[in-house]
């Protein structure tokens, strides 16, 4: 990653923008960045990407109807 | 309470009279979630089989002096999260450890910077994938691993994550950054490579 002083910054508000729950001030001002940062827009994106595929693995996840009768 | 269940809420003043039909209610609405939370943090299916049969037996004694400040379902996700951290401890006492160091220049800057997320939704699927999806959250210390598995795929929000592991709603935060940096960086190791082979890179 780029050892930009505002990279390192992201980083660290960059789960707040994630979930939805950054100012919105905050919000522009790293938009602001991600659109000139590759490198920024490329963690976004895998974050979001490695996010999403643990919920698929969870939701294929079943308890087995041999397990429920046990309870 | 964004924990997703089954079926209808179960009335708590039921619950605490004894009525077994909520109490088999109860199982039923939070059983998937919980056996799915419990499976996550030990990752062997028969503990957590074990895991859900003590969480619910220990509810069944704890309902007469379940306080309604918490949620039934926060209450549900305390109990199992404690004992899937518990049998974590006998095994690996130093695995389980209540601090975390903050994050460093060195520990999860992120190095890997491809974009992987263009190669096609069934490289994410095959068997090879599956099983480093697995290793990956395996690998990462029960401390994240319970952080990441309540807020990212159960929905817990910051503040019931929080009082479901008696933490600071700020430890939630920089554990759930450290475990998606980290799970991040792993993924990215191994599809950066699949999306190179497939000619992508």
């Amino acid at each position: 990653m780029a050892r930009r002083p505002e990279c390192e910054q992201l980083l660290t508000e960059l789960s707040e923008y994630l979930d939805g729950t950054a100012q919105e001030e905050l919000c522009a001002q790293i938009e602001r960045h991600l659109a000139e940062c590759d490198d920024c827009t490329v963690v976004l994106n895998t974050i979001q990407k490695t996010v999403l595929l643990y919920r698929q693995v969870e939701a294929r996840t079943e308890l087995s109807s041999e397990v429920r009768r046990r309870l | 309470m964004t924990i997703k269940t089954s079926t209808q809420p179960v009335s708590l003043e039921a619950l605490r009279a004894g009525d077994r039909e909520s109490f088999a209610r109860l199982v039923d609405a939070y059983s998937t979630p919980l056996y799915r939370l419990a499976l996550r943090l030990v990752g062997d299916p028969q503990e957590a089989e074990d895991v859900l049969q003590e969480t619910f037996l220990n509810a069944y004694r704890g309902l007469a002096g379940f306080g309604s400040r918490s949620s039934l379902g926060t209450w549900l996700y305390r109990i199992a999260t404690n004992q899937a951290l518990m049998r974590l401890r006998r095994k690996e006492p130093q695995q389980v450890s209540v601090d975390e160091p903050p994050i460093g220049p060195e520990g999860e800057l992120p190095r890997q910077l491809f974009d992987w997320c263009c190669l096609p939704e069934e490289d994410f699927m095959t068997a090879g994938a599956q099983a480093e999806l697995e290793a990956a959250i395996a690998a990462l210390s029960p401390t994240l691993r319970s952080v990441f598995v309540l807020r990212d795929l159960h929905g817990l929000s910051t503040e019931e994550t929080a009082e479901v592991l008696e933490i600071s709603p700020a430890a939630v935060k920089t554990r759930l950054l450290r475990a998606r940096l980290k799970l991040r960086e792993r993924l990215s190791g191994y599809f950066t490579e699949r999306a190179r082979e497939a000619g992508y890179g």
